[in-house]
Parts: structure tokens; sequence; C-alpha cells
């Protein structure tokens, strides 16, 4: 249907954001890659000169490379594991008549607005403290020994506290895709006697199939990236240390730039491993 | 641009602008701890007295580091006075990233300062941080259950006592713990303690070629005694005790010991925060008989970093902040207990101030570190609680975290002492040492 | 949704919501009930709910110690802002990739999502670099040019699912009546694309606002927004719950209020496509 003349047009209008996203990514892209072939350690008099591989090596053969990747797996998954299941019930939940509804998405879209760092510092002082927190207090009610979050179930500790960061956002997509279901096609399914956890298996699942890689997709992006969360909560410490921040230690702890940026380009390939993979599979949603 | 020709345009800046005298706005990276927060409150006094402003950031110890280091190593000319510490003024100053402070004028009277801070502070002779206040390690302990133990410490007590007091002060069902340490991962919280614990053991971080010693018998030795202290005597959690939090226990009576900063002293004898503020004893920090004591030295202090426009102001303000006027100004306002100890000689000679209780063991923990011959063993750095090398930050803040995970019970000694080996050995590798 | 329920269901359901309603929203309930109490109150043992002397001594000192103000006043300009220009930008990008398809408009649009996933910190170096050439440090324009290109590929991924649902049918209508690709947009498209337009500004503003790295990494005493008024409340000497507590709640209050008012709107938009 488009013409040739609109089809310039439309090549126009997507210029400036092509364009400067190609600036966003390329030109700090380039400076990193550059970066990681040299010896650049700002506070031993910057560049030092070409490396060739070295970074990279030394990088990967770190005895923290392998669990720093385990770990951002870990976090990305668990978090997405509860918000995803979480979020479907919920959604299922809210769909239901009940009194105040509207009230109760108020409440349960709430931490969404909450910055990472607030919401790690109340977490992390307010509830996980092991002397003054109120998981401590409620543990000492029941006669149990408090647990000591943030070391003895670090990484845990911050699945939890990001996972209530973005199970409002999850809840929320899939809310809207559940309304979208054409009740009719429920009611008949119930009529036909169809117990409650097949209808859910073949009627709501594959409805919701589309919703739940978009909330896969945008979370995982979003969650390849966790920092504050870390940096406010354990530091790294505990088993805790992503790749993410893994490169954070290299660049700005140890002020390496060299190693941090080889770091890097390990960082972008695995997100683009993953983007590969989920793209594949939205990229076929979009189509249909 | 290049560094030289940037710092001679500063140069010239400033003298035109000194020539005119003219109100400035200056931009202080600062620490948000008490004594820094409540400069912030005088800011008042100092804009009154030159003219001026005082723009502040303030942020929280770790973020502070990151931000000034960053700004410093890629020259962002953010910050007209940061607010560094003892391990990286002798680091910036050598590399020329900082203005010196020797022609401060002569009323500043720059020879009152501590010695042992103004060693600490120079590179060659040069100050390049003026003090705003220091601080070295001590003990302070609950009189009460020191008594309720049948035990006496003496001034100077040995790591053998200060264990078998813990030991015997420990009450768990009373939540009472025999002694509070560090055990937070991070160079400038357990490695701090542990660092300067180690030197009274006869460990040491590097050899005379820079070959990382944790697989010393001595390292061992400190990991093993530190790890079965805490285990009979520590509070629950102590792996994510820092300083801040061993505080809070020691204000709400839970620590019988506590081996720390000496500025802490302020803190736990203060009726307003703390509960047994009339119950507190200090010591010096242990030894083992091998010479040296496990007490560290510290300052945070006030730096300008090369490349200001505003060297002048920058000047003003650091003589008005760590100057004997401004002690009195916090006294006049606060009460000489809560002056910023441990940075000038003529504190520690005021009769005022001699009546604080801890102002006299402050003043004896700082002048006993010696931050230039800091082991048993002879080693290549400087620095009691630190290695005054770029790299030591980083590859302590991981050590640290081995180290906490062994008191988190998620590893034994051997496990955590041999990854700080490898890892500590990689990063120097790294950096080109080995 | 008029399906028939019992009561007794639709108490159970209410219930239900209710009390995971409540679990959710219970830390940020705490932590602004935790901002009215005294320091000695708010470590209280058993923890203090509703009966404790409330306060507001909490926010002077808060205040007191940071010009709230000036931090909100970023906050707004930086989040605001960024999120104008992107829109401005994403726009026309959006709207040709949706009614102009071409066999690279996927490609193009899942390329602009991966850029999302450069790590910040593996670039906060030359980034830096390049704000002390450009003289951008410390300036909200810096920031507001920074946020708009991280969260750009979000915007035109929303506004291209908002848009891709716009029936064509209409458009090709427009044009036969002579309307201009300019007043195709302005008089046919955009008032159709409005609730999809809002909650993008909605969503975008959100994200820019609770950003932390770059805010905090690229500023100093100028443009510094919530995120670092809040970074000076972490872990000061001794555990000031009450005040952090003060602070937080400040930090969250503004985009808090705003969501709740907006949220019907945000959510109306928020679904990138997920439904058909």
């Amino acid at each position: 249907m488009a013409t040739q003349h609109s089809r310039s047009a439309a090549r126009v209008m997507m210029a400036p954001a092509v364009i400067l996203l190609l600036g966003w990514m390329l030109i700090p892209l380039t400076m990193t890659l550059w970066f990681s072939f040299r010896r650049f350690l700002p506070l031993r008099g910057g560049d030092l000169g070409w490396i060739g591989l070295e970074n990279y090596v030394r990088f990967v053969t770190s005895s923290s490379f392998w669990p720093a990747v385990q770990t951002t797996l870990v976090l990305v998954g668990g978090v997405l594991l509860i918000t995803v299941v979480l979020g479907v019930l919920l959604a299922m939940l809210l769909d239901q008549p009940m009194w105040g509804q509207g009230v109760v998405r108020i409440l349960i879209i709430a931490p969404f607005f909450v910055m990472p760092t607030v919401s790690a510092l109340v977490w992390k002082n307010m509830f996980m403290d092991p002397v003054n927190g109120l998981f401590a207090h409620l543990w000492q009610a029941f006669g149990a020994e408090p647990i000591v979050w943030l070391s003895d179930a670090s990484l845990f500790s911050i699945v939890l506290i990001v996972s209530w960061q973005w199970l409002p956002f999850a809840t929320l997509i899939l809310l809207t895709a559940i309304q979208s279901l054409d009740s009719e096609q429920l009611e008949a399914a119930e009529m036909d006697g169809a117990p409650p956890l097949s209808r859910f298996g073949f009627i709501i699942l594959p409805h919701l199939s589309r919703a739940i890689t978009i909330v896969i997709l945008i979370q995982t992006i979003f969650l390849l990236s966790i920092f504050a969360e870390i940096f406010v909560t354990t530091g790294g410490a505990f088993g805790t240390r992503t790749l993410t921040y893994m490169i954070f230690q290299r660049v700005l702890e140890s002020q390496n730039v060299g190693l941090g940026s080889a770091g890097g380009v390990y960082a972008i390939i695995l997100a683009n491993i993953v983007a590969i993979f989920l793209m594949r599979i939205v990229g076929r949603n979009l189509d249909a | 641009m290049n560094l030289k020709t940037s710092f001679g345009m500063a140069t010239a800046l400033a003298l035109i602008m000194a020539g005119g005298a003219t109100a400035e706005t200056i931009t202080i990276a600062t620490v948000n701890n008490g004594d820094m927060i409540r400069m912030q409150g005088l800011t008042d006094d100092f804009t009154a007295k030159t003219g001026h402003e005082v723009e502040w950031v303030t942020l929280e110890e770790n973020v502070l580091r990151q931000r000034v280091t960053q700004d410093i190593a890629t020259r962002g000319g953010q910050f007209d006075i940061m607010t560094i510490g003892m391990y990286e003024t002798p680091i910036w100053g050598r590399q020329d990233w900082l203005v010196s402070l020797d022609d401060l004028p002569a009323d500043y009277d720059i020879d009152d300062i501590l010695p042992a801070m103004r060693g600490g502070l120079s590179v060659d002779g040069t100050l390049y941080a003026a003090p705003f206040y220091g601080e070295s390690s001590m003990i302070m302990y609950r009189t009460d259950l020191m008594e309720a133990a049948g035990l006496e410490m003496p001034r100077a007590p040995t790591w053998d006592f200060v264990a078998d007091a813990a030991r015997k002060m420990t009450d768990r069902d009373n939540e009472i713990f025999g002694i509070c340490l560090r055990g937070k991962a991070g160079w400038g919280e357990n490695m701090a303690f542990l660092t300067a614990t180690s030197n009274a053991f006869g460990a040491r971080w590097f050899d005379e070629n820079w070959n990382p010693q944790f697989d010393s018998p001595q390292w061992k030795e400190t990991l093993t005694f530190y790890l079965d202290l805490m285990n009979d005597a520590g509070p629950p959690g102590a792996s994510t005790n820092g300083f801040n939090e061993n505080l809070s226990l020691f204000q709400q009576g839970r620590c019988g010991m506590w081996i720390d900063a000496t500025v802490a002293a302020s803190f736990v004898t203060n009726p307003n925060d703390s509960t047994v503020a009339d119950k507190v004893g200090f010591a010096l920090a242990p030894d083992t008989g091998l010479g040296k004591r496990g007490n560290w030295l510290w300052a945070w202090a006030l730096a300008i970093p090369a490349g200001t426009q505003k060297v002048d102001a920058a000047k003003e303000f650091i003589q008005w902040a760590t100057s004997k006027e401004y002690l009195e100004l916090v006294a006049a306002n606060e009460g000489w207990a809560n002056v910023p100890p441990g940075s000038r000689t003529s504190l520690y000679e005021n009769p005022e101030y001699q009546k604080v209780p801890f102002a006299q063991i402050t003043l004896d923990s700082i002048n006993s570190a010696d931050p230039t011959n800091p082991t048993v063993d002879p080693v290549p750095y400087v620095g009691v609680q630190f290695a005054a090398i770029p790299e030591f930050a980083g590859i302590a803040t991981l050590v640290g975290q081995e180290f906490a995970a062994a008191l988190a019970g998620q590893q034994t000694v051997e496990e955590a002492l041999e990854k700080a080996q490898a890892l500590t050995r990689d990063e120097m590798e790294a950096a080109g040492y080995l | 949704m008029a399906r028939a329920v019992s009561t007794q269901q639709k108490t159970i359901n209410t219930v239900l919501a209710w009390a995971i309603g409540l679990l959710i929203f219970f830390p940020i309930l705490w932590t602004i009930l935790t901002s009215f109490k005294t320091e000695a109150q708010a470590i209280n043992d058993p923890p203090l709910f509703l009966f404790f002397d409330w306060t507001l001594e909490n926010y002077a000192i808060v205040q007191e110690r940071s010009d709230y103000m000036r931090f909100l006043w970023n906050s707004v300009i930086i989040a605001g802002g960024s999120t104008i220009v992107g829109i401005i930008i994403a726009v026309p990008a959006a709207w040709s990739m949706a009614f102009v398809p071409s066999k690279r408009t996927k490609d193009i649009l899942l390329w602009m999502l991966s850029t999302k996933m450069l790590p910040a910190v593996g670039v906060l170096y030359p980034i830096n670099l390049i704000f002390i050439q450009l003289g951008l440090l410390d300036t909200r324009t810096g920031l507001v040019i920074i946020m708009m290109l991280i969260n750009l590929p979000i915007i035109v991924w929303m506004l291209y699912t908002y848009f891709r649902e716009i029936p064509g049918e209409i458009l090709e209508a427009a044009r036969m009546d002579g309307a201009g690709l300019r007043d195709e947009i302005l008089y046919v498209l955009t008032p159709m694309a409005i609730p999809g337009i809002a909650s993008t500004i909605l969503l975008n503003f959100i994200l820019a606002w609770n950003e932390a790295f770059w805010t905090l990494n690229l500023t100093a005493a100028k443009a510094g927004p919530l995120t670092a008024f809040i970074a000076s409340y972490s872990s000061p000497e001794g555990l000031f719950f009450a005040k952090l507590s003060a602070a937080s709640t400040m930090a969250i209050a503004p985009i808090l209020i705003l969501g709740w008012f907006s949220q019907k709107q945000l959510v109306r938009g928020l679904t990138f496509g997920a439904v058909k």
C-alpha cells in the first residue's frame, strides 16, 4: 500500500531515532573495545599501551568469572520465574469480581514506582536487619532464631527484593491480557464441564503466552543490568556478584579500565545471546 | 589539553581572581558522617567570614569514594574540594593530582597538626590534604560487664586476654555478646580491622617483592583466631556488621567489647544515643607480644584536586574547616566531646578537652600507630590497615568478601585464604607488579 | 465481565486480593509510618505500628540537611525533559514503522531494543570522557540526553505496538479525502494515539525518575536528582531508621502520587502489543 513517496518519508522520519541510537551504541562500544585491548590503569598513569587479548584472557580465567555468570543467570531466572508465576496468579485473581478492585490495583502497582536504591535500603535495614529488622522480630515472635538474610540467604534476598519491584509490572501486563480474553469461550468450557485446571492449561495459558513473552523480554533487559540492589545490600559479597557487578568492581573499585572493558564486551556478548534467543520468540510473536 | 597547561591556566585564573577577591561558590564532596554533617551546619560561619558560598555533595562513604576517584582519574573537575582519606592522599599526591597545601598562612599553624596525621597525608614532606579528623582504633568495653566477669582490663591488653574476657562476658540468653568486631566485607570495613589485626599476629599483605602472603601461617592464625572468637563470643549475623551496625549494638548494650575507630568513643559515651554511656572504659588495641599493636591510623582529610579554578577559595575553606578556631566553634555550639578529634596537638593540650574521658587514650593510640613500619616483617608498602597502592582498595574488597563468607560459615579458613591468595595474585599480575 | 458469581465467592476474592495487596504494599506503608517515629521508636521491640507519638521532626532534619526542592526540581526536569525529547524523536519513527513497514522494520526494532542491553558500568568510562569533552558533566542537559537515549528504544517500541492497533483503513480514508502526510499525522493519527502516547510518557517518566546509575555518576552539586539525594542517607554513622524512612518517603512520594493518579492511563497502554 505504501507509495514510493511515503517510503522515503518514512525513512526520513525514522532517521533521527536510528542515528541517535546508532551513535549511542557505536561510540561507547568502539571506545570500550579500544580500551579492552589496552593496559589502561587511570591511577597508575592512564593508558599504558597495547596488550592484545590479555584482558580478555584474564577476565575469563579469573576465579570469579563463572560464578558471576551463574549468579547472573540465577538472579535473572529466579526473578522471572517468581514474577511470571505470581503475576499470572495475581492477574487471574484481580480479574475476578470483587469489592474495591481499583484500590487493590493501586496497592499492587505501588512498588513499581519505588527507586531501586530506596527499595534496597528499606528492605535491607527495616526488614532484613538481623537485630532490628521486622523479619527478625517476626521470627522471634515465633520463637525462631532470626535469619541473617543478606549473608545466609543473600542471593535469595536479592531475588526477593527485585521480584517485589517487578511483580507489579508483570501483573499489570498479564491482567490486561487476561481481561481481553473472550469470556464466552471460558464459559463454554465451563459448561462443557472442563475442570478449572484444564481450563487454565488449555485456554488461559495459551492466551497469555504472548504477554508472558513480552514480560520476560522487557524484564530481562532491565534485570541483566541490576546494580543498585546489589550495591546497597551486599556489595557483591556472599555469592551475589553478577557479571555487571564484577565489571563495576574492575572499573570503579580496582580502577582497571582495560580489564573492566573486556568484561563489558563479554557482558554485551552474553546479553546478545540472551537477546537473540528472546527476540526469536518475540519476533515470531510479533509476526502473528 | 594536557595537565600542565590546564594547571597553568588554573593558576593564572586563580591569580586574576585573587586580585579581585571575588566571592566564589565552591563545590565540596564529602562523606555523610556525623562530624561532616555538623560542619555543613556551620557553613554560614565560613560564608560570613570570607563571602564564599559552599555547595555540598554529601554521599555515603562507598559512593563518595567511587565518585571522587572517577572524577580525579578522568580529570572531571566536578569538585573544588574532595574529602579523601589517608589511603588516597599519598597515591594521588604522588601523581600531582592534588594541590600542595604547604603555603597555608602562618596563623594556620601547620606544625600543630599531629605528626602522625601530617606524615600520613604528605608525600616527601609536602602536605596534600588537611586532616579534618583523625582516628586510630582501640578497645571500648563495658566496665560493668568486665567487673561481673571478675576481670580487670589492663591499659594495653593482649589478644589472649581479650579473647578470654570476651568468652566470659558472653551471655547469649540475655543477648549480650562478649565482642563485636567488623565482619562486613569491604576494604574499609572488615579488611581495615583484619589487616591491622594481622599486623599484631606477624602477618603481612605482601613480601618485599609484592608476592601476596595469604598462604603464610600468620594469616591462617589471624583468621582462625578471629573466626573462633566471633563464633564463640560474637553477635549473630556478624558478617554484615560494619562500623554502624556495631555502634548501634554497643549503644544498645549488646556488646561487652568493641574494637573500632577511636571516634566512636564520643558516640558511645553520649547519653542521648547510648544506653551505656556511663559504663564505658577504653584500652589500647590488643597485641600478641610480637611488638606490633593492631591499631590503625586514618584521617578524613580535605584536599584540592589539581585543575580546579577556585584554588584560593578552596584553600580558604580548608583553613577554616581544619583550624583551631573551628574546633572552638564546635566546642561552643556542641561541647568539647563533639569536637572532631585527632587532628591537632593543641587540642590535646587544651585543659578543657583533657577532661573528655577518651582524649588521652585516643592520642596515645594515634601516636602508637606507625604507617611507615606497620608489620613485624618488612613490607614494600606504607599503611597500617591498608597498603597505599592504587590496587589495594579493589583487591581488599574482594578478599574481604571471601573472609566475610568464611565468617558466615559458607567456607573454611583454608578455602577463604586460598581464594584470597589466588585473586590477589591475579590482580597484582594484572596491575603489573608480578 | 458479567459473569455470575455468588456473593460468597466475591467475598473470598475480595479478602484474598486485599490481603495480597496490603502485603505487597506493606514495605512502603511501613517506611511511611517509620518516618513519623522518633529514632528510638523506630527500633522499638516489639515494633510499633500506629500507636506512637507521631512527629515531623525527621522531615525537618532531612530538609535542613539537604535542599529537597532542588533535588526534586532536577528530577522533574531530567525525567520530564528526557521523556518529551524522546517522544518527539520516537513518534515519527514509530509511525513510519507501523504504517510503512518494510522488510527490515522488525530487525530495526529489535536492534533498537538490543541497545538497551549495553551494560552501563562497562561504558561509564567512555561516556564520562565524552561528557568532559562536551562540558556536559553535572548538567541537566547531559542527563536529559542520556536518559532519553536509554529509554528511546522502549518509547519507540511502545508507540509502535500502539500505532499498529490503529486500523489502516482510517488512514486510507483520510488519504482519499486528500489529507497530506502532515494532516494525516496531526488530525487523524494523533487523536487516536493519545492514550498510547500518554501511557508511554508515564512509563518513561517513571523509568527516568528512578534511574540511579547515570544520575549518580554524572552529577555533582548542580544537577543531582532525588537519586543523589537518597545516596547521602544510606548508612550514615549509626542506624537512623526514622531519618532514612523520611528521606525515602520524600524521594518516592512525588512519583507514587503521580503514578496513582494516572494509573488508569498507564495501565491502558502498558500492553506492549501483548493484547490483540
